[in-house]
């Protein structure tokens, strides 16, 4: 595999509430090859959306970057001063969140939001500024530009606010974008063309990203590799490939399961039994024990490792402790 | 109205916050239940906001100094002693004597029961008018919404101070017309809150419920749709007290509100207000007994609005 | 735009008749002949008889209500009986002090205000935040007249830094117009600070905090436009209510402006004087509202699109 753009070394994100210290993010290890998509998967509050603010330094109080590094480039980012940490924010790694309907200012138009990005990293004169907004917009597939670039946040639709987001985190040509359920809140024909857009830009720009999901099916149209995360842990990581035709960990499979398929026509959906456990009570054993089909006594007293099963696919279950199959 | 555009504004604002990202909220609010009681939400009040608990004991304080005044006040705060007019503040008079040798600090605790008095009853009954009207124009809509509305737009147009001043020119002096001024004067704005939230608490399903099987209108207005509305009235009501309390002092400071010899405080303060340069504590000490009852509301009403009703911030 | 605008100002209108009807109502609604009323019981029968018809006080009170509004519409807002001169000159004379204190009250207490606001929602928690909030709920529980009497108190009479009393100068403003824009202050304080706090939880200020903005800039660039939108809309208003609730203050400094003009015509039970006063500043209102609906409509881009 060729370098890693990010790599997140046993990163430990915390919140410190009056209840008690949530471990949103426990021990999580990723990493982001160069011209790549990848993917982290996971129900709501399993910590995907966390790691992705502690990586960007916009965790906000009472949460913390306990432990771990965080290298962009080879280089540490874990404990940068916040003027520092703004500085390298939208220009060499960016952020898109999932509410295209809330995420720009609604009192300023679009164009000068984009704009904003730019002049903030680079020195270029506005026109010119102006200009590569107006190119962006066409890159991600903004028609009428020229118009848009004046058009104020809700005189757009969905999809088209999401393109503005894109292009606002793409105009600095980050080594690196974050893609935090970019299309969640969308239609699903609006949400294939993002995807296809995503792909566009990793091949013409050479920007890895990271997409942030619940769903598998975005997973395998678009991913290059898989982290799936349960409860602040990755419980499983592969190449999209293997992971669909090898799936090891019992969440996994839960999670495949629980896509319907067009083949077979079963009475009900399937669905994991039990909720995401309290991340403030968490089992003593492995996070998943409470809902796992193949639970043992073992698995609710000790807490699991990752286990190479091959190359780059890793899991965190007792059931893989000696490797290979079950 | 004005409202209007308000109203636009906090949708958006509600809309805004009902956009929070589900995944990461979940994170920590799997940790805050969300049927609290009335009496948990009294409970965090009490607990976070030591400022607001330590207000409502102050209240509570001086409500039993006002009952209990002939117990403590040390001497009848309307005999008068010449020879002791205008006196400093000693052991035998602590806040002083004011210009007919009253005992300040006696009339400052009969001034109590003045201010407590106004800032109660008016504005319960100016609510209760409010409530009323704001619960047949938001769920009747319509003529009905249309002319209460209009009158309500039309006593919000007024000063509420000149409004009173009006009033009082046209009934004469007095507490019990001051009574009459307030209530007449302040039920306007609790119309408009009552009315909003009736307005979004008749689309609620369960108030759907009770249409679509026939319940009568009445029953769903007082048995449905109030009891939803209490935590805001509440709120209301704590936060107008205090502009009750001002306002009747400040009709008494202009001499047109309570009349010797009433111990009110407004009217203290204007009575010894030519004393300020002289003898400064005959108009500050009952300035002070207005601005911290004034306060103690203020902050439970801070307080309260915190943990009751969040929405109600922004009017 | 424009056509919403005009829509606004229409609106106004019935209220505006609305206003001038109750105070025409409430002020005849005085028990008793409203002559003896105001001249007091040792007036004989022969000048209250002259007053009615010279007053209108004999037609129906329809025709008395129309008259007055067809009057004031030119200006005319009758004429004061005690001291026998137009209503609207008396008004005209002492509109400019009222102006002058009013205006500089705002002055002071949006630049206070506002940036007390500012402060306490950055610091959020912190020392300074719990220090001018306490502060601005001094400001909003304090009595206004109790603000001009201790500002006199320790400023004039003590420090000898301002004159106790006089509208000439400008020192002489000083005080009165810290102690009318005292209340505001609080209260634009309390409403920028709750407004800025909120502002910055929504989703386009983590998105300026993605693209790099720190922290300072997001404020400034980001959170500031949309949080003091409503501030600007509760600044009109306060002006306009300043113009008309001035009344303490001026009472306190012997400012000869409206509001003292009101309490007079009170104390000398002068109907048409009272009448004019408050018809005034109400209108004075009305505007300001109006003025702060449509400056919301202009500067808030939602707004301004729906038709």
């Amino acid at each position: 595999m060729s370098e890693y753009v990010l790599e997140i070394k046993n990163l430990k994100t915390q919140f410190f509430t009056q209840k008690g210290v949530i471990p949103a993010v426990d021990d999580v290890s990723i990493g982001i090859p160069e011209r790549s998509i990848v993917g982290i998967v996971g129900e709501s509050g399993c910590g995907k959306s966390m790691t992705a603010m502690s990586v960007m330094g916009l965790l906000r109080k009472p949460g913390k970057v306990v432990s771990g590094e965080i290298l962009l480039c080879g280089r540490d980012i874990t404990h940068l001063s916040p003027r520092e940490h703004a500085k390298v924010r939208g220009n060499e790694m960016s952020m898109i969140f999932q509410e295209p309907m809330t995420s720009l200012n609604p009192v300023t138009i679009v164009g000068k939001q984009v704009e904003e990005t730019l002049l903030l990293h680079q020195k270029i004169s506005r026109a010119e500024a102006k200009q590569r907004v107006i190119d962006i917009f066409r890159e991600v597939g903004i028609p009428e530009a020229e118009k848009r670039y004046y058009a104020y946040p809700h005189q757009l639709s969905g999809g088209l606010r999401q393109r503005v987001m894109i292009a606002m985190a793409m105009i600095c040509r980050p080594k690196l974008m974050i893609a935090d359920e970019p299309t969640t809140a969308l239609d699903v024909t609006i949400e294939a063309q993002i995807l296809e857009l995503f792909k566009k830009l990793r091949d013409e720009t050479g920007t890895s990203i990271i997409l942030i999901t619940h769903n598998m099916g975005v997973v395998a149209e678009v991913c290059d590799y898989v982290y799936v995360m349960y409860a602040g842990q990755v419980m499983e990581q592969a190449e999209t490939f293997e992971l669909f035709r090898n799936t090891a960990h019992p969440y996994t499979q839960g999670l495949l399961r629980s896509i319907p398929s067009l083949d077979e026509k079963p009475d009900r959906l399937y669905t994991i039994k039990g909720v995401v456990p309290n991340l403030l009570h968490l089992p003593a054993g492995c996070n998943f024990s409470t809902r796992c089909s193949q639970c043992t006594a073992r698995c609710r007293e000790e807490k699991p490792q990752m286990y190479e099963l091959s190359d780059g696919h890793k899991v965190r279950c007792f059931l893989y402790e000696k490797g290979g199959t079950q | 109205m004005k409202k209007d555009t308000f109203d636009q504004a906090a949708e958006q604002n509600k809309a805004a916050a009902f956009h929070v990202d589900p995944t990461e909220q979940a994170d920590h609010s799997a940790e805050i239940g969300e049927n609290e009681t009335f009496m948990d939400k009294l409970r965090q009040l009490i607990r976070q906001n030591k400022l607001a608990a330590f207000s409502a004991v102050l209240i509570i304080l001086i409500i039993l100094i006002a009952v209990a005044a002939p117990l403590l006040a040390p001497y009848d705060p309307a005999a008068q002693s010449l020879r002791d007019r205008l006196s400093a503040p000693s052991l035998a008079h602590p806040m002083g004597t004011d210009k007919l040798g009253r005992d300040i600090l006696s009339r400052v605790i009969y001034g109590a029961r003045v201010s407590l008095v106004i800032g109660l009853v008016p504005t319960f009954i100016s609510m209760f008018i409010g409530t009323i009207l704001g619960l047949f124009a938001g769920y009747y809509g319509g003529k009905t919404d249309f002319i209460i509305m209009r009158l309500a737009d039309i006593m919000l147009a007024f000063p509420s101070l000149l409004l009173a001043m009006v009033v009082m020119y046209t009934l004469g002096g007095g507490i019990i017309n001051i009574f009459v001024a307030l209530s007449l004067v302040n039920w306007a704005s609790t119309a408009r809150v009552v009315r909003a939230q009736t307005l979004s608490l008749k689309e609620a399903e369960y108030v759907e419920a009770a249409r679509s099987i026939g319940v009568k209108k009445t029953t769903i207005i007082f048995r449905h749709i109030l009891p939803n509305c209490l935590p805001s009235l509440i709120v209301l009501f704590t936060l107008n007290i205090p502009s009750a309390i001002l306002s009747e002092s400040s009709l008494s400071f202009l001499g047109i509100g309570a009349q010797p010899p009433s111990a009110s405080w407004g009217l203290a303060v204007t009575e010894g207000k030519k004393y300020l340069f002289s003898e400064p504590w005959i108009p500050l000490a009952p300035s002070f007994a207005i601005m911290i009852l004034v306060m103690a509301f203020n902050f439970l009403g801070d307080g309260l609005r915190d943990v009751l009703d969040p929405y109600l911030k922004e009017q | 735009m424009l056509k919403k605008i005009l829509k606004r100002i229409l609106i106004s209108i019935p209220v505006l008749i609305g206003v001038v009807l109750v105070i025409f109502i409430m002020l005849r609604i005085v028990p008793g002949n409203p002559i003896v009323t105001m001249l007091g019981e040792h007036v004989n029968q022969k000048t209250i008889d002259k007053l009615t018809v010279e007053m209108g006080l004999d037609q129906p009170a329809y025709v008395q209500f129309f008259k007055y509004i067809w009057n004031a519409l030119h200006g005319d807002f009758g004429t004061s009986y005690r001291m026998n001169r137009s209503v609207t000159q008396m008004i005209m004379e002492a509109f400019p002090y009222t102006v002058k204190l009013s205006v500089f009250a705002a002055l002071i207490s949006w630049t206070i205000g506002v940036v007390a606001g500012i402060i306490a929602a950055v610091r959020q928690n912190r020392l300074l935040d719990r220090l001018f909030m306490g502060g601005a709920l001094l400001g909003v529980s304090m009595p206004i007249f109790m603000a001009a009497l201790l500002l006199q108190y320790i400023f004039a009479y003590k420090l000898q830094w301002f004159p106790i009393s006089g509208y000439d100068s400008f020192s002489a403003l000083v005080l009165p117009s810290i102690a009318l824009g005292w209340n505001s202050a609080g209260s634009i304080a309390r409403m920028t600070r709750s407004n800025l706090v909120e502002v910055m939880q929504d989703d386009y200020i983590r998105t300026a905090r993605a693209k790099g903005r720190t922290e300072f800039g997001v404020v400034v660039f980001h959170a500031l436009k949309n949080a003091l939108l409503p501030v600007v809309t509760m600044m009109a208003i306060q002006l306009s209510s300043m113009l008309s609730g001035a009344v303490l203050t001026e009472s306190v400094f012997g400012i000869p402006g409206i509001g003292r003009l009101a309490v007079n015509a009170i104390e000398n039970r002068d109907m048409p004087l009272l009448q004019g006063t408050v018809l005034f500043t109400t209108i004075l209102i009305i505007i300001g509202n109006l003025v702060a609906d449509i400056l919301y409509s202009v500067l808030d881009p939602r707004i301004r699109e729906v038709k």
